[in-house]
């Protein structure tokens, strides 16, 4: 379909996954004969491009759209990424060759040591093939599904990626949602069998899972290790042979997608953008498509992977652009930039950020408010996926309500604010955003809609004002040794799952498809699959919309007295369960008084779980030694302190602690 | 200062004469002229003992050899020092606690007892008690401190159980004990106390309060009750840390102290305070001097005392504790008279909050009257009566406020603590408004 235009660099391809669609308009047809000329013999040098060189401003204008590649990487967990990625931008001499190279790309200490990649970064690679000089912009994409917007996003500024796949464990929950995020969006796919070098290492066997699951020959699979270095120079030949340059046009007015953006605070925003047509450079007007707010550019440049500043942008090339956006708001992934007086039709596939994941954030203690706000305004300025909403509990204080991406996103989230901000915060068990559907025509009018998303549990509506409720579900993929299939399948099962698919992708593997309520996912799945699995199943997950759910909203009650706080959604099947661990966690935490209290859960008035704390029987002191009364008054009076702190329930006291037994995320339900 | 024996068997030949009287006739106390302020109790520590109880962590020491010659010497000034300083002019309870005072001699406790009445007025019917160890008080010694003064024991004798007297690290047997009880009850009628601890590690409700029945036939009218605490820096809270011990229970703990609070009173016992019980009026007055918070000097290494420095021209009381360690506290009395390593002046407020917290341990509580002594103006119905939380425990019963005063029910008083969580912040409270209505009216 397409004419290869790196000449010379090796057999021509096409990728069967390209020619199957053309949907999204950008299918490169019939290339323009390349127009070399000045800039590639200016290049002709075989000296690889050193930092030094990139002091003085880079004239872009060198680098013609067939010599450009946009590529990703992207791959399970600890498949290997950033590792060849390191060994990418060492190979082009983007970074020296030094042993300290690991991972360059992850820059935050949680991306090293949870081996993924949340903020997605991109470098630009400079490399000479045959006498002509490529530029290679790599760019990365956060490693979760959580991210899948981001991801998608990220992908469309690509033509093609390299699926990278572990040699010994093979294909992965992760890698199979990955590859059809890349098949969807068209991309010519590489596939890359990493970690060859280890000892039981397989890579026959990952080529035929390949061939299996997403229907590539097997000799199309690149051997390599990244560790090593084996072959990694082959890898950078099929980025040049097998990946179309960007189908884009530098005379069209200015068209530049977002697919980034980070806060610096002396600069502002900086948004990463690839450009679709036109050229962009300095005290250049732009207006986002969305917002339609004009700003005036004050730097573009290439990301080496630091940023390098040039004179321009040209169409198809991919850097970061400051324009004095005060807040990352401003520059929302998947906006389309444009040149003022010259709108463009916006890049397709923009929406807002949509948080799945809500979590309610207090500080340990409230002195910390003000800190931890501070925290949360910094993370958020770089992340405009997390939405926040200022809460308060009457057990846990001042607060936020943040929505997060999924799961991941929200732990990682939490990591960051406890590891860069070293603040301690008491997480409460994720939520998902429940929907009603209304029948009730005053609710109707109250509301202005129909149906109304149900963040906290005190909105839920009651069921004699709703046609249905809905709750969020997602398509999950495990991948798992068939010897656990069994097990997997009862876990699902009891997570109101239900099966969609299983095939074998080679002789004892096993992939199963399930529809998952969200709700069921988003405490502690993850952990039972990986402890029924021996570690050993994968799983990963998309966002498959609503459907209806028998939902009820559950009180707990102290003495019949509804604690506001624990008012839970719940989807009636689940409700005893759910209600019985709450009452226990209570009981185990909450202090005997001086009568006995009766902790239930309850539907409306119909009582689900109980359990009882006995009355104090003795609590007396029994002896004060030799008169030493301080002693004794001292004790009294720090404990009477401590009374006045905690709030009371009818007349039952019930400490912060016993709230946070409840309301916080933990996984040994 | 030597105390010259003759005087010393003086007082104590009165005292006895005194007490066989009141035995006989039935007389009541001497009477009290002095105010409040001029009388006092006196503990006295003896910081010794022969060997350290698993489950003790109070102040006290073994020593290689004990001068007890420096030991009375320095016991003997202090309590002179104090006296003076605390112009109390009446003493009317002594009490020997420790450590183990029945290590001391006779003539130590003797020439202490001399110095009180040669420096103030010592009632011959004064109340004397010794805290006795079964195995160091054998029935001739006994006697001996019986000549020197001492007319009440309390004997130590925690359990009628073998094993659990070895877990305690006792130095005694049950049989031990029993034989110390017999004979103190015939030396001292009427007038022995026992005590005896429950919510022991591994112990059952059964078969403890099989040991409080066997003990009453024993006893004589006086026992003590205490419930185990684990104390930090003992040998049985390492025991239950390295789960060589299980833990104590407090659940089987609160049910023996019920079964045995029932058991007591069937037996015609008065429970007079929550560890404290006694039959045909033996209350201990001394420790009665603690939760009606009377004054009491205290004398010897980490005593506490609580008194109106009036020989010094003080008009406030204070805490006073004394330096804890031996050898510290008898170098700063042999220089300075007394070894007092601390004085805390108590404002009213504070006075108050002890007349609460010591007074409800008792089985009267706090009187109108009583109450009135520490503060003339602010009633007990004007701080409990309007509070809405007060009435609460009112209702629940586990707290009386009427025409007497303020006192636990048998039901509330096992969870005196809990109640005084409501209590103490209430009378604060109080006494906050009345300062701060009082500022604008002068």
């Amino acid at each position: 379909m397409w004419i290869l235009v790196g000449r010379g660099c090796g057999r021509r391809h096409a990728f069967a996954l390209w020619a199957t669609g053309a949907t999204r308009g950008r299918l490169p047809g019939p290339r323009p004969a390349p127009t070399r000329g000045a800039a590639a013999e200016s290049w002709a040098t075989d000296r690889l491009y050193s930092s030094a060189h990139l002091k003085e401003k880079l004239d872009m204008s060198r680098f013609p759209v067939e010599n450009i590649r946009n590529f990703s990487i992207i791959a399970h967990v600890d498949h290997g990424k950033s590792t060849l990625a390191d060994r990418l931008l060492e190979l082009t001499g983007t970074i020296d060759k030094t042993k300290n190279n690991k991972q360059v790309l992850d820059k935050l200490q949680v991306e090293r040591e949870r081996g993924i990649t949340v903020k997605a970064q991109t470098a630009s690679l400079f490399y000479n093939c045959e006498g002509k000089q490529y530029l290679l912009n790599l760019i990365d994409t956060p490693g979760h599904v959580d991210f899948s917007y981001e991801v998608s996003r990220s992908l469309s500024a690509c033509q093609g990626v390299l699926l990278v796949v572990d040699a010994n464990e093979g294909i992965q929950a992760q890698t199979v949602a990955n590859f059809f995020l890349a098949f969807e969006a068209q991309l010519s796919v590489i596939p890359v069998i990493n970690k060859i070098d280890l000892k039981n290492a397989d890579p026959e066997s990952v080529e035929k899972q390949i061939e299996k699951v997403f229907d590539i020959p097997g000799d199309e699979c690149i051997k390599i290790s990244a560790k090593l270095g084996t072959n990694v120079e082959s890898v950078l030949q099929a980025v040049i042979e097998r990946i179309p340059p960007p189908k884009v046009h530098r005379k069209n007015p200015l068209r530049a997608l977002v697919f980034d953006s980070t806060f610096d605070q002396y600069r502002g925003v900086i948004a990463n953008v690839a450009l679709f047509d036109g050229v962009v450079s300095k005290r250049d007007k732009i207006v986002s498509a969305h917002t339609q707010k004009t700003y005036e550019v004050n730097e573009v440049g290439i990301l080496n992977p630091n940023e390098q500043s040039t004179q321009k942008l040209y169409a198809g090339q991919v850097g970061y652009l400051i324009a004095g956006m005060k807040d990352v708001t401003e520059a929302q992934i998947g906006d389309t930039l444009y040149l003022h007086k010259q709108p463009v039709e916006p890049l397709p596939g923009f929406k807002s950020a949509k948080p799945m994941v809500f979590a309610g954030v207090y500080p340990v203690d409230q002195s910390e408010y003000n800190n931890l706000k501070s925290a949360i305004e910094k993370l958020t300025l770089n992340d405009s996926s997390v939405t926040v909403h200022r809460d308060s509990s009457l057990a846990l204080g001042a607060g936020w309500r943040l929505g997060f991406l999924g799961l991941l996103h929200m732990e990682v989230f939490n990591q960051r604010l406890e590891q860069e901000y070293n603040a301690s915060v008491i997480l409460t068990t994720p939520t998902v955003p429940y929907k009603a559907v209304l029948s009730s025509a005053k609710l109707i009018k109250e509301y202005r809609e129909k149906e109304i998303t149900i963040i906290n549990p005190a909105q839920f509506p009651d069921k004699s004002k709703v046609t249905a409720y809905l709750e969020p579900v997602v398509l999950g993929t495990i991948i798992t040794p068939d010897e656990y299939t069994g097990k997997i399948m009862v876990l699902c099962q009891a997570r109101r799952a239900v099966q969609k698919n299983m095939m074998f992708i080679d002789e004892n593997r096993v992939m199963l498809k399930y529809l998952f309520p969200l709700n069921e996912i988003v405490v502690d799945f993850y952990d039972s699959l990986k402890s029924i699995s021996s570690g050993y199943a994968s799983f990963d997950y998309e966002d498959a919309g609503y459907q209806t759910a028998e939902l009820v909203k559950m009180d707990i009650l102290l003495n019949g007295n509804i604690v506001e706080e624990l008012v839970t959604v719940v989807h009636k099947d689940k409700a005893h369960l759910v209600g019985k661990t709450i009452c226990e966690r209570l009981k185990d935490s909450l202090p005997r008084q001086l009568f006995e209290i009766a902790i239930q859960a309850a539907i409306g008035s119909k009582i689900i779980a109980r359990e009882t704390v006995k009355a104090y029987r003795k609590n007396v002191l029994a002896k004060c030694y030799g008169g030493d009364i301080t002693r004794k008054m001292k004790l009294l009076k720090r404990q009477a302190e401590g009374k006045k702190k905690l709030r009371k329930i009818g007349n039952i006291e019930v400490p912060k602690e016993a709230f946070i037994k409840v309301l916080k995320t933990q996984s040994d339900k | 200062m030597a105390l010259p024996g003759a005087r010393a068997r003086g007082w104590a030949a009165a005292a006895r004469a005194t007490e066989r009287r009141r035995r006989v006739e039935g007389t009541g106390r001497s009477p009290r002229p002095e105010p409040a302020s001029q009388r006092a109790a006196l503990y006295v520590h003896w910081p010794y003992c022969e060997k350290r109880c698993s489950y003790c962590n109070f102040n006290k020491y073994i020593p290689r050899g004990v001068e007890e010659a420096a030991m009375r010497r320095c016991l003997v000034t202090e309590a002179q020092t104090l006296l003076r300083l605390s112009g109390v002019r009446r003493v009317e309870s002594v009490f020997f606690g420790g450590g183990t005072p029945s290590l001391a001699s006779p003539h130590t406790v003797a020439a202490v007892l001399e110095t009180v009445a040669q420096a103030t007025y010592l009632p011959a019917d004064s109340e004397v008690t010794l805290e006795a160890n079964p195995t160091s008080a054998p029935g001739s010694r006994l006697a001996a401190f019986g000549a020197a003064g001492v007319n009440r024991l309390s004997i130590g004798l925690q359990s009628l159980d073998d094993t659990e007297l070895r877990l305690l690290g006792r130095t005694h047997s049950a049989s031990d004990a029993l034989r110390t009880l017999a004979a103190a009850r015939r030396l001292f009628p009427g007038r022995v106390s026992v005590d005896l601890m429950l919510g022991l590690p591994a112990q059952q409700v059964g078969p403890w309060l099989g040991q409080l029945q066997e003990l009453l036939h024993h006893c004589d009218d006086h026992i003590s009750l205490y419930q185990l605490s684990l104390e930090r820096g003992t040998a049985l809270f390492v025991q239950v840390q390295q789960g060589a011990v299980p833990a104590p229970d407090q659940e089987l703990a609160a049910e023996m102290y019920q079964g045995g609070r029932e058991v007591l009173r069937q037996a015609g016992f008065r429970q007079y305070e929550v560890s404290n019980f006694a039959r045909n009026g033996a209350l201990s007055t001394h420790n009665w001097t603690y939760w009606q918070c009377g004054q009491y000097l205290g004398v010897g290494p980490g005593a506490h005392g609580r008194f109106i420095p009036q020989g010094a021209g003080g008009h406030t009381r204070e805490a006073r504790i004394q330096t804890l360690e031996p050898d510290n506290w008898m170098k700063e009395v042999m220089l300075f008279g007394h070894g007092t390593r601390k004085r805390i002046p108590l404002g009213t407020l504070e006075m108050l909050e002890e007349v609460l917290a010591m007074g409800l341990r008792t089985d009267v509580g706090i009187t109108h009257q009583h109450w009135q002594q520490f503060d003339p103006q602010l009633t007990l119905w004007d701080v409990f009566g309007a509070s809405k939380e007060v009435k609460e425990l009112l209702e629940r019963g586990l707290l009386l406020l009427d025409h007497r005063g303020l006192r636990c029910s048998w039901k509330g008083l096992p969870v005196l603590d809990s109640l005084l969580l409501t209590l103490l912040p209430r009378l604060q409270e109080a006494w906050q408004q009345r300062t701060s209505s009082s500022v604008p009216g002068g």
